[in-house]
């Protein structure tokens, strides 16, 4: 016989698994895309929050914590929500559509990177570029390049509004929170389907 | 203060949540009071006022969900009543070493059965214990150590004294 504690620790029933929770203030999923794997979430009303790159589980993690302290702390992974946005992203890397059609919620933005995104998103179209400073001058901030920078490098809705149509003055493609190679990608794509 | 994501609970205690739901309320109901537990942690999250010890709200929730249950059901467990046996979902209860210790668990008083079972299956502390069943850590450890004492003579085998 075994001693009378042993069966306590060794309890193990059949679990039926993870609870079945309805979706909630926030819904989330994780989509392997053409450029990479994308953290895409979405709030009750269908605006769209993040479709921010996550290569790994530190990214994953900053951007939900990021999530639940401005908008809710009620975020549940839910593919069926966030059906519309992974369509609108697909159609726009397939080059099937000229932008991300879902609207965004800027909910996760500072006041500047609002500024700077929707400025971007209004005056450099689909297929066209713009660098850093040129984006600075049109924001009526000419000495602000470097800030306009780092505003588009925490772009959480990078893609949908379109960051990576922003290059160095100096050349080459720049950084890109999807790697270089995502940007060229999203570059190309626009320049053979602008046509 | 700032909360983790919901799902970051749920990845992280799901098991632990269903593995108290299922020594308190038995294998036939344990899903639907884990089940509940989830419901009614996810409702109140956003009014909690600090993120310490998330896993031993989420237990304390379960406990109360369990003992609802039980009110309601007016305390019919599986042993006692093998018909809600037959209507077991999925898996049959676990046989073997754990069932006659399970059935002794049962067949304890209840408070000392609630306290045996948060604090062993639900591996929570006593003080967390006591603040689930509204008592102090003292009486925790009493109750604790008296469910262990009976179920160590009930179990000890007589031919066999160790």
């Amino acid at each position: 016989m075994t001693p009378p504690t042993d069966p306590f620790t060794a309890f193990a029933p059949a679990l039926a698994g993870p609870p079945r929770l309805e979706p909630t203030d926030v819904s989330y999923v994780l989509e392997d895309t053409s450029l990479g794997r994308m953290l895409l979430a979405v709030r009750d009303d269908g605006r769209v929050l993040t479709t921010a790159f996550a290569p790994d589980a530190a990214h994953e993690q900053h951007w939900l914590e990021r999530v639940a302290q401005r908008v809710s702390p009620r975020v549940l992974r839910h593919p069926r929500p966030t059906d519309a946005v992974r369509r609108a992203l697909e159609d726009f890397l397939a080059g099937r559509a000229r932008q991300v059609a879902v609207e965004p919620d800027l909910a996760l933005l500072s006041d500047f990177q609002r500024l700077v995104l929707t400025g971007l998103a209004a005056s450099v179209g689909y297929g066209r570029r713009t660098t850093y400073a040129a984006l600075a001058q049109h924001l009526g901030r000419p000495r602000a390049a470097r800030a306009v920078g780092t505003a588009l490098a925490g772009n959480p809705l990078c893609v949908t509004l379109p960051c990576h149509r922003v290059l160095p003055a100096a050349g080459g493609v720049g950084g890109y929170a999807g790697g270089p190679a995502a940007k060229e990608a999203l570059l190309a794509l626009e320049a053979r389907s602008a046509g | 203060m700032s909360l983790p994501p919901f799902q970051q609970l749920v990845d992280d205690h799901w098991r632990d949540v269903a593995r108290l739901a299922h020594g308190l309320a038995g294998p036939v109901h344990g899903d639907d009071v884990a089940q509940q537990a989830w419901t009614q942690a996810l409702a109140a999250y956003p009014r909690l006022t600090h993120a310490r010890n998330l896993r031993s709200w989420l237990l304390t929730i379960t406990h109360r969900c369990a003992m609802d249950h039980h009110r309601t059901r007016g305390r019919t467990t599986a042993h006692e009543d093998p018909a809600s046996l037959a209507q077991a979902p999925v898996e049959p209860p676990p046989q073997a070493p754990d069932d006659v210790l399970w059935q002794r668990v049962r067949a304890l008083p209840e408070r000392q059965r609630q306290a045996v079972v948060l604090r062993f299956v639900g591996d929570l502390d006593h003080r967390a214990v006591a603040a689930a069943l509204a008592t102090s850590p003292g009486m925790s450890r009493r109750l604790v150590s008296d469910a262990l004492a009976t179920l160590r003579l009930e179990l000890t085998d007589p031919e066999d004294p160790r």
